[in-house]
């Protein structure tokens, strides 16, 4: 049970509360899959334009991110300056763009790589099963006990903080989740009627496993990789804030919000505006995780 | 019960042992200290003569032995930059840490699971609704910027609230809230699911038939059921806590681990780096190895498969 309960709600439903006396909730599920569709729409259209405004930063932001005014520092959200101006002068908003393309190709590729590795682990773990299984999860256990934010950051303070060491730390972090759900995945279909037949019809392992195993785990991953991808801004933005992710000049969502931390009297916007778009965006890829998880799983009913 | 905790335990044990590797590691990773402890101007040779004085000239494996027995009596080297045991440095700062993750997941749970068993009882209506904009914007928001807006809000503008420091329970209330919401946020979806799932169990539909009332449905037949997960991923939000505070300890000035581990490495007193994670490592497997033995204990059908 416990592999199920990692960050989220259980990834499988249990198959013991499929009938419902509880409450007649047909009329109410129609009426609000309606609003479920709007709502959706609406985070992926947001989606789109704070993943274009990142990809298209340099066509899109208004100013150059690093540009010091220091004769226009801390000025108030206007016309001008959509989001204000920092401590230096420099566009918040400009500097929220460039952020966001920093930020997002840090967590997707740390998602990838994350995924990639905690996939491979889990799906060898749960098809093997026995001592395999028990010696790599101990691995996955360890990657628990020891807090992300405190073991990324040592990692970061030791090899120094570049694009690619972030990357790297960041899916060393966040890897066992995917290991724990595929493998516990791999291990319910490893004993499947079709998987007992396919190795009847003599097929080597590595061809179950990817032939017949992958394409079944499949839906599971994508769900976690989506819901991953928000944890990782957060754990970025975290390292970034704490001064020990992205190096400034370069902006990040993080540093920002620590660089307006001495001003939240006298200009909130340099902090709180940075941060309501980090926000937005681990919401959007959250909500984009959650209808995934309804739509590619049809047994469960315990959605909101 | 005794095959299960004795299973238990080794895997516990075994943890354990990695987490110490991992941490050599990492020391390993941090390079040669003696670059830190003579000076400059000294020769090769000199380092030389310090680094087999150190042991650091033996094979890497009786250098992993050597560790593992200091680990074993407590002895986690000296910090350079207090001329005190690692240990005994962090030690001194684990009690505000454990004061703000345990107000933290004390509120979590206070917040998340009477809010979880409610929105499931009641799906569709304002509770659910408000139950679902509490988890939605505490699995979106960093703790740290929860943190900033609460002082933003109650300190700087409302002026209710001290900004930072350690202190009394008033300095206590805004890092244990910004920390707690996102525990309280899984927590209440957990809580809220595991029930919707237990809500349609036939011992349910039983309780109902024979004229139960709802109300005692819930607190007599279902609530017991929900619990067992419940507890258990109380225990494992320990770990992400001990994490989260780092961020919150920053933002508040609090004088526990996560300040004495940023102090530490950019004052590269790298010995307090590896006994925090240590002692952290050592914390989180001792609770859920205590949450997995007391449910064991209480529920019969708990088995080491």
């Amino acid at each position: 049970m416990s592999e199920m309960l990692i960050g989220q709600t259980p990834l499988t439903p249990s198959r013991s509360g499929m009938k419902d006396v509880s409450a007649p909730l047909t009329h109410l599920r129609r009426s609000r899959g309606w609003a479920r569709r709007v709502s959706l729409a609406i985070v992926l259209a947001l989606l789109l334009i704070i993943v274009g405004a990142a990809l298209l930063a340099p066509l899109v932001a208004p100013y150059n991110p690093t540009d010091i005014a220091l004769d226009q520092g801390l000025r108030a959200p206007s016309a001008r300056h959509w989001f204000g101006t920092d401590q230096l002068g420099r566009d918040v908003l400009s500097r929220v763009i460039w952020g966001a393309r920093v930020s997002l190709l840090i967590a997707l590729s740390a998602v990838v790589l994350a995924g990639a590795f905690g996939g491979l682990v889990g799906l060898v773990a749960g098809y093997a099963g026995g001592w395999i299984d028990i010696f790599v999860m101990r691995f996955a256990d360890v990657q628990f006990s020891l807090p992300a934010v405190i073991m990324a950051l040592v990692l970061v303070g030791t090899v120094g903080s570049s694009l690619l060491s972030l990357i790297v730390v960041l899916s060393l972090a966040n890897w066992a989740r995917f290991a724990r759900v595929v493998r516990s995945e791999a291990l319910a279909l490893r004993n499947a009627d079709f998987v007992l037949l396919a190795r009847l019809a003599g097929a080597s392992s590595t061809r179950i496993v990817i032939r017949h195993i992958l394409p079944n785990v499949g839906n599971t991953f994508i769900v976690l990789a989506t819901l991953d991808i928000g944890l990782i801004v957060i754990l970025e933005a975290t390292l970034s804030f704490l001064g020990l992710g992205v190096q400034p000049p370069d902006p990040s969502w993080g540093a920002m919000i620590a660089d307006g931390r001495g001003y939240l009297e006298r200009a909130w916007w340099a902090s709180i505006l940075p941060g309501a778009v980090l926000m937005t965006t681990v919401l959007c890829f959250n909500q984009l995780g959650d209808a995934l998880r309804d739509g590619l799983n049809p047994r469960l009913k315990s959605r909101w | 019960m005794a095959v299960y905790a004795f299973w238990r335990l080794v895997q516990a044990a075994a943890t354990l042992l990695i987490v110490s590797a991992v941490i050599f590691v990492v020391i390993r990773l941090i390079g040669d200290p003696t670059y830190l402890m003579l000076p400059p101007e000294a020769t090769e040779a000199d380092r030389q003569v310090l680094r087999v004085q150190m042991g650091l000239a033996d094979p890497v494996v009786v250098q992993y032995a050597r560790f593992l027995w200091q680990i074993l009596h407590g002895n986690l080297g000296i910090s350079y930059r207090f001329s005190l045991p690692a240990l005994s440095v962090v030690l001194q700062r684990i009690g505000p840490t454990l004061l703000l993750t345990s107000s933290a997941l004390g509120l979590g749970i206070a917040v998340g699971v009477p809010l979880g068993v409610l929105s499931a009882a009641h799906r569709g209506g304002w509770i659910d609704a408000l139950a679902k904009g509490v988890a939605t914007i505490g699995q979106a928001a960093p703790p740290f910027f929860l943190g900033l807006i609460f002082v933003k809000v109650f300190s700087v503008s409302l002026g209710w609230l001290p900004t930072s420091g350690f202190g009394g329970p008033r300095y206590l209330i805004m890092p244990a809230v910004a920390l707690g919401w996102y525990a309280a946020a899984g927590l209440i979806r957990l809580t809220r699911s595991t029930m919707i799932d237990v809500l349609g169990a036939e011992y349910i539909k039983m309780a109902r038939i024979k004229g139960m009332r709802e109300r005692s449905v819930i607190a007599k037949h279902a609530l017991k059921n929900v619990a067992l997960p419940v507890i258990t991923f109380a225990g494992l939000q320990f770990g992400v806590l001990m994490g989260g505070a780092v961020s919150i300890e920053a933002v508040f000035a609090w004088p526990g681990m996560g300040t004495l581990i940023l102090e530490s490495i950019s004052n590269l007193d790298f010995t307090v780096v590896p006994a925090a994670l240590m002692v952290s490592a050592l914390l989180f497997t001792l609770i859920n190895l205590a949450v997995d033995l007391l449910y064991a204990f209480i529920d019969p059908r708990i088995s080491y498969e």
